[in-house]
C-alpha cells in the first residue's frame, strides 16, 4: 500500500527494508481506517436530534474503560510486532556486513560528493587511486563497502533505489555497504542541509557489469598515465 | 491583589515558585555537566590539562563560599526568630562574600589568561570557562538578589524572601560544589 | 487593585491581569503565524515552480534564502505561534479561570514573561534584516553547519537566532512556574487535582515538560554560541568537540517539546468535544494517567530522530521500541475522545468541527510516525518530505485546528462577542479540504525518496518525474492561506461587531463560565466553590443537562 509509492529497489537490502515499510503501512493503515470509521460513525449517528439526550456514561468504571483498553493493548501487540519486524532488518543492514569486494570512500564537503577508489592494483591509498567528484562507478552484484567521511559539515549520503542513507559526520568515519542487483545509473543526493548549496548536491550511482567495470578502472589508469605525461 | 489568602497546599507560594525555578536551573547546569563529563571520559588527556588549574585558590573560593551559605543560613534564623536587624547583617555578610569570591574568581581568570589558558585553548579550557563563568553569573545573580530583599527587609517588608533567596544561594553554592573536584581536583601529569 | 482605574497602560500594555497577558501572547502568535504562513508561501512557490520570479515576493528565491525561509518557517510556526497561542494564550487565560481564582500566583512575573517574549519577538524578526539575513541552518540548527560563520555566510543572523531563542525560553520558563504554582495553590475550595478541568492537566503536564528538557538545551545554546562568537570547539571535531552532542541535546529537548505543543491542543479537545456532545469526557482518570505516561516517555526517545546520523547502531532498536510504546497512551487518549462521542448529542458548531477534524487528522500524523519510529523503515524515510508530511499531520491539527477550536469557543469569554458560525464553517471546510491537498501529496513525495530543503527538486531526474505533486501541494497551501482570510475577517468583525455573549454560551460546566463575559480584573465577582468533577453534562436526576462545577447539589 504504502511501499507502491516506493522507487524502484536495486539493493539487496532494500527489499527488507520495503517489507517493513508495507508490513507498517498495513497494520496502521488497519488501526487507521478503523478508527475514522468509529469516529465518523459517531459522528453522524449521534448528532443532536431534536428531544433526544445525551446518555451519561463517565468511563471511570473498569468495565467502561475496557473499551479504551482493550483496543490500546491491541495498540500495544500491534507495536511489538512492527518492533521485532523493524528490529531483525535493522540488525541486517546496519549492524552486519557481509565481506567487501570493493571498498571505496566517499567524502561529503560543501558541495559534493568526493570519491575515492582503488585502480587496477585493488588497493586504497596506492597511487593508482581514483578519484571522481559527484559520480560513483561500482560492479553490479557485488559487496561494495563505503567509507563514509565529512570535510566540513554534516551531510548524508542518500540513494533512495537502494534505500540507502547514512549521515557523514566530520571527524567520523562511518562504514556503510551495499550491492546493487541490477546495472544502470542511480541518482545520489545529499539528505542533510549542509549550506546553500545543499540543493546543488547532485550525483550518479554507475553500477555496471564486471566487465564494463574493468573497463572502466583500466581507462581511467590510461588517462591518469596521459595526463602524468601531458605535464 | 489577593482576594483569597488560604492556599490550596498550606506551601508558601513563594517557596514553590522557587523550588519550579530551581527544577529548571537543575536541569541546566546538569545538562552541561553531563556533556562535560561524557567529553571528559573521552579524552583522557584532559587530565593533564586540568592540574593546570590553581587548586589552592579554587579551595580558597570553596571556603569563601560555603561560608557565605553559613551566613544565610543564620540570616534565615534570625528571620524566624523575629530578629530582621541581625538578619540584615548576615545577609550583608553573604552578599559581601559572594563579592569577595568573584573577586577571587577574576583573579584567578587573569591569571590563567596571562598564562595563555585562554577558553579557546582546548575544549577542556573552553568547559572551564564555559561552566565557571555560567556559575559566576549565577553568583552575580545572588548578590543583586540579596541586594534587592536587604532593602525589603529594612522596611520590615517581605521577610519570607529571605527563605527564598536563601534556596537560591543554597544551590548556587552546591554547583560550585560539583565543579570545584570536576574542574581542579580531577587532575593528573 | 481592583476598584482603583488603572491608566491605559496599566491596562492594556504593561497589565498583570492574566486575560490581557493573555491577550497578548495570541495576537503576538496570530501575527507571526501570517510571518511563517508568508514564508510558507514563498518557499512552497520556489518548489513547485523553481526559479521563477515569485507573485508577493518580488523576484526568484535564491538557494540561500530558500534556506533561510525554511528555517524561519519552522522556528517561528514552533517558538512563535504554536506555544505562545497554545501554551502561553491559553494557559494564561484559563488556568485562573478554570481553577477559580483571581489571576496567576505571580502576576508581575506573568508580565515580565510576555515581554520577554516581546522582546525575543523584536530580535528574531531583526535578524531578518542584518547583513548576511536570517539564519538559514534548519530550525534544529546543527552544528558544525552552525559553529563557524563561513559556513553558510550568515553571522549576525544566527548569534540574533539563538539569542531570540534563549529569551523565548526565558519568558516560556517564567510562565512555567507561575502556571504550575498556581494550579498547586491558588485552586478555589473543593477543587481537588481530580476536578481540574483536563485543559488545566494539558497545560502544566506541558509546563513540568518543558522545564525538565529544556534545561540541557539552554546549555547547548550557551555553548554553540560561545563557539561561533568566542571561537571555542565544543562541536567541532578538530578541537576534539563532537557535533553529534548538539544533536542529542536538541532532541531531548525536541522531543518532549512536541508534546509542549500538543498536550494544549488536546486539552482544548477535552474542553470542547464534551460541551458539544453534552457528555462527560471518557475516562478522565485513564487521560491523565496515559499523557503522564506518554510525558515520561518522551524523555527517553529522543535518539529516533538521529537513527541514521552516526550513533551507535545498538541503540537504535531499544529508542525505537520507546518510540513505537509511545502510540499506547496516545492511543488511549484519542479512543477516550472518540467514545466521548458515544451516544452523545453533538452539535457541529465551529469550535466542535475544528476539535473533531484535529482526532481525524492527528489520526494520520500518529499513524504515520510509526513508520518513522521504526528504525529499519527510517532508514529509508527519514529526511524525506515523509517526514515532513508526518509532523504536519501532528502539529497542524494540534497547533491550527485545536488553537481554532479553542478561539471559536473562548472568543466570547475573552472578548464579550461571539464569532460569527457561518463565516466560521466556511473556514473550517476550506482549511480541512486545503490542509489536505497540501499534505496529502507530500505523503507521496516522501515515500518516493523526496527528500528535504532542497530548493529545486527538478533537478534530480527521480524526482521530477512527480514533480505534480509538488504542484497540488503548492496550490493547497496557497489554498489554506486564502481560507485564513475567512478567519481573520470572523476574528476582527466579531471583535468589534459580533453578537454579545452572555457569560455561558454554550451551557458549559467548568468555571471559566461562570465568570462574566469578559470577565473584569479579578474574574469572579464572588468567591466560588467547587462541588463536582468538570463535565457533568447530562446526568439522568437532573432537569437540565449540565451541571455545574459550582453549583450546589440539586434538590432530588
Amino acid at each position: 500500500m504504502l511501499a507502491r509509492w516506493l522507487p524502484e529497489n536495486v539493493s539487496t537490502v532494500g527489499g527488507e527494508i520495503d517489507r517493513v515499510i508495507a508490513v507498517i503501512g498495513y497494520v496502521v493503515g488497519a488501526w487507521l481506517v478503523g478508527a475514522e470509521l468509529a469516529l465518523f460513525w459517531f459522528i453522524l449517528r449521534y448528532r443532536r436530534r431534536p428531544g433526544s439526550r445525551a446518555r451519561y456514561v463517565t468511563g471511570e468504571t473498569l468495565r467502561a474503560a475496557c473499551w479504551v483498553l482493550v483496543p490500546a493493548a491491541l495498540v500495544l501487540f500491534c507495536d511489538l510486532v512492527v518492533d521485532y519486524v523493524g528490529a531483525h532488518v535493522w540488525e541486517t543492514v546496519k549492524q552486519t556486513a557481509p565481506p567487501a569486494e570493493l571498498v571505496v570512500r566517499a567524502r561529503g564537503e560543501q558541495f559534493a560528493w568526493r570519491f575515492t577508489q582503488p585502480g587496477r592494483d585493488g588497493r586504497l591509498d596506492t597511487d593508482d587511486d581514483i578519484e571522481t567528484l559527484n559520480h560513483l562507478y561500482v560492479p553490479a552484484n557485488r559487496v561494495v563497502h563505503v567509507e563514509l567521511a565529512s570535510r566540513d559539515v554534516i551531510h548524508s549520503l542518500w540513494l533512495p533505489h537502494l534505500r540507502l542513507k547514512q549521515d557523514a559526520v566530520p571527524g567520523r568515519r562511518f562504514t556503510v555497504w551495499f550491492e546493487v542487483t541490477k546495472p544502470g545509473d542511480y541518482p545520489v543526493a545529499c539528505a542533510e542541509l549542509c549550506g546553500f548549496g545543499h540543493t546543488k548536491m547532485v550525483g550518479v550511482l554507475h553500477a555496471m557489469t564486471e566487465d564494463a567495470y574493468g573497463e572502466w578502472v583500466d581507462l581511467q589508469q590510461i588517462e591518469e598515465r596521459d595526463e602524468f605525461w601531458e605535464e | 491583589m489577593a482576594a483569597r489568602s488560604e492556599l490550596a497546599t498550606g506551601i508558601p507560594t513563594g517557596r514553590l515558585g522557587v523550588w519550579w525555578f530551581l527544577g529548571g536551573e537543575i536541569v541546566i547546569f546538569g545538562g552541561l555537566v553531563a556533556c562535560y563529563i561524557l567529553l571528559r571520559l573521552h579524552h583522557p588527556e584532559w587530565a593533564v590539562e586540568a592540574a593546570h588549574t590553581q587548586l589552592a585558590i579554587g579551595a580558597l573560593n570553596t571556603f569563601v563560599l560555603l561560608t557565605s551559605s553559613l551566613t544565610m543560613v543564620q540570616a534565615y534564623a534570625c528571620v524566624d526568630r523575629g530578629r530582621p536587624q541581625r538578619a540584615l547583617i548576615q545577609l550583608g555578610a553573604t552578599a559581601a562574600l559572594g563579592t569577595l569570591f568573584l573577586a577571587i574568581k577574576t583573579f584567578e581568570y587573569r591569571g590563567e589568561i596571562a598564562e595563555g589558558y585562554t577558553p579557546t585553548r582546548n575544549l577542556f579550557w573552553s568547559f572551564y570557562y564555559a561552566m565557571t563563568g555560567l556559575h559566576a553569573l549565577h553568583v552575580l545573580a545572588g548578590i543583586v538578589a540579596i541586594l534587592v530583599v536587604m532593602a525589603a527587609v529594612r522596611r520590615r517588608e517581605a521577610l519570607q524572601r529571605v527563605e527564598y533567596v536563601g534556596l537560591y544561594w543554597h544551590f548556587v553554592d552546591i554547583v560550585w560544589i560539583f565543579l570545584f573536584p570536576l574542574l581542579y581536583i580531577a587532575s593528573g601529569s | 487593585m481592583r476598584g482603583k482605574q488603572l491608566g491605559f497602560w496599566r491596562r492594556y500594555v504593561f497589565s498583570t491581569d492574566h486575560k490581557t497577558i493573555a491577550k497578548q501572547y495570541i495576537f503576538t502568535g496570530l501575527f507571526m503565524a501570517l510571518v511563517g504562513g508568508y514564508l510558507a508561501y514563498v518557499f512552497r512557490q520556489q518548489l513547485a515552480w523553481p526559479n521563477q520570479p515569485i507573485f508577493g515576493f518580488g523576484g526568484v528565491l535564491g538557494p540561500d534564502q530558500y534556506n533561510a525561509f525554511v528555517t524561519m518557517h519552522g522556528t517561528i510556526m514552533v517558538f512563535w505561534v504554536a506555544m505562545p497561542i497554545l501554551l502561553s494564550g491559553f494557559g494564561n487565560l484559563l488556568i485562573p479561570l478554570m481553577i477559580g481564582t483571581d489571576d496567576m500566583a505571580f502576576p508581575r512575573l506573568n508580565m515580565l514573561s510576555y515581554w520577554v517574549f516581546f522582546l525575543s519577538t523584536v530580535v528574531l524578526l531583526a535578524s531578518f534584516f542584518v547583513p548576511g539575513g536570517p539564519a538559514s541552518m534548519g530550525w534544529t540548527f546543527y552544528p558544525p553547519l552552525t559553529s563557524r560563520a563561513d559556513y553558510t555566510g550568515v553571522a549576525w543572523g544566527g548569534h540574533l537566532w539563538i539569542v531570540a531563542v534563549a529569551l523565548e525560553f526565558a519568558a516560556m520558563l517564567m510562565g512555567g512556574i507561575n502556571f504550575l504554582t498556581t494550579t498547586i495553590n491558588r485552586r478555589a475550595p473543593g477543587m481537588t487535582f481530580f476536578r481540574l478541568p483536563l485543559m488545566v492537566w494539558m497545560q502544566n503536564t506541558a509546563s513540568v515538560l518543558f522545564m525538565f528538557s529544556v534545561g540541557p538545551l539552554i546549555a547547548g545554546a550557551v555553548l554553540l554560541l560561545l563557539d561561533r562568537v568566542v571561537g571555542t570547539g565544543f562541536y567541532v571535531p578538530e578541537t576534539g568537540g563532537d557535533p553529534l552532542l548538539f544533536q542529542h541535546l536538541f532532541w531531548f529537548f525536541g522531543h518532549p517539546e512536541v508534546y509542549v505543543i500538543l498536550l494544549p491542543g488536546l486539552g482544548v479537545l477535552t474542553e470542547v468535544i464534551p460541551a458539544f456532545s453534552r457528555k462527560p469526557v471518557f475516562g478522565y482518570r485513564s487521560i491523565v494517567i496515559s499523557t503522564i505516561i506518554a510525558g515520561v516517555l518522551s524523555f527517553v526517545v529522543w535518539a529516533h530522530h538521529q537513527f541514521v546520523s552516526g550513533i551507535d547502531p545498538r541503540l537504535a532498536v531499544p529508542f525505537s521500541i520507546t518510540t513505537i510504546l509511545i502510540s499506547v497512551p496516545f492511543a488511549v487518549f484519542l479512543f477516550c475522545l472518540i467514545a466521548t462521542l458515544w451516544q452523545g448529542a453533538i452539535r457541529f458548531t465551529t469550535a466542535n468541527l475544528f476539535a473533531l477534524g484535529v482526532i481525524a487528522e492527528f489520526l494520520v500524523g500518529g499513524t504515520t510516525g510509526i513508520v518513522n519510529g521504526s528504525a529499519a523503515a527510517d532508514i529509508y524515510v527519514h529526511d524525506t518530505y515523509f517526514v515532513v508530511a508526518h509532523f504536519h499531520y501532528t502539529l497542524v491539527p494540534a497547533v491550527l485546528f485545536a488553537g481554532f477550536a479553542g478561539l471559536y469557543y473562548w472568543f466570547p469569554k475573552m472578548f464579550g462577542r461571539l464569532m460569527s458560525e457561518a463565516l466560521g464553517q466556511v473556514h473550517f471546510w476550506t482549511t480541512t479540504i486545503f490542509f489536505n491537498v497540501t499534505f496529502l501529496p507530500q505523503l507521496a513525495l516522501g515515500l518516493h525518496g523526496h527528500h528535504r530543503r532542497v530548493a529545486d527538486p527538478t533537478q534530480f531526474p527521480w524526482l521530477a518525474e512527480v514533480q505534480h505533486l509538488n504542484v497540488i501541494s503548492t496550490i493547497g497551501a496557497i489554498g489554506l492561506l486564502l481560507s485564513q482570510v475567512f478567519f481573520l475577517a470572523n476574528f476582527l468583525y466579531s471583535l468589534v461587531s459580533g453578537r454579545r455573549a452572555e457569560a455561558n454560551p454554550w451551557q458549559a460546566t467548568t468555571l471559566e463560565w461562570v465568570a462574566p463575559s469578559p470577565p473584569p480584573h479579578g474574574n469572579f465577582p464572588e468567591p466560588v466553590r467547587v462541588y463536582r468533577g468538570p463535565y457533568e453534562y447530562s446526568r439522568p436526576d437532573t432537569a437540565e443537562d449540565w451541571l455545574p462545577q459550582h453549583a450546589p447539589e440539586p434538590a432530588r
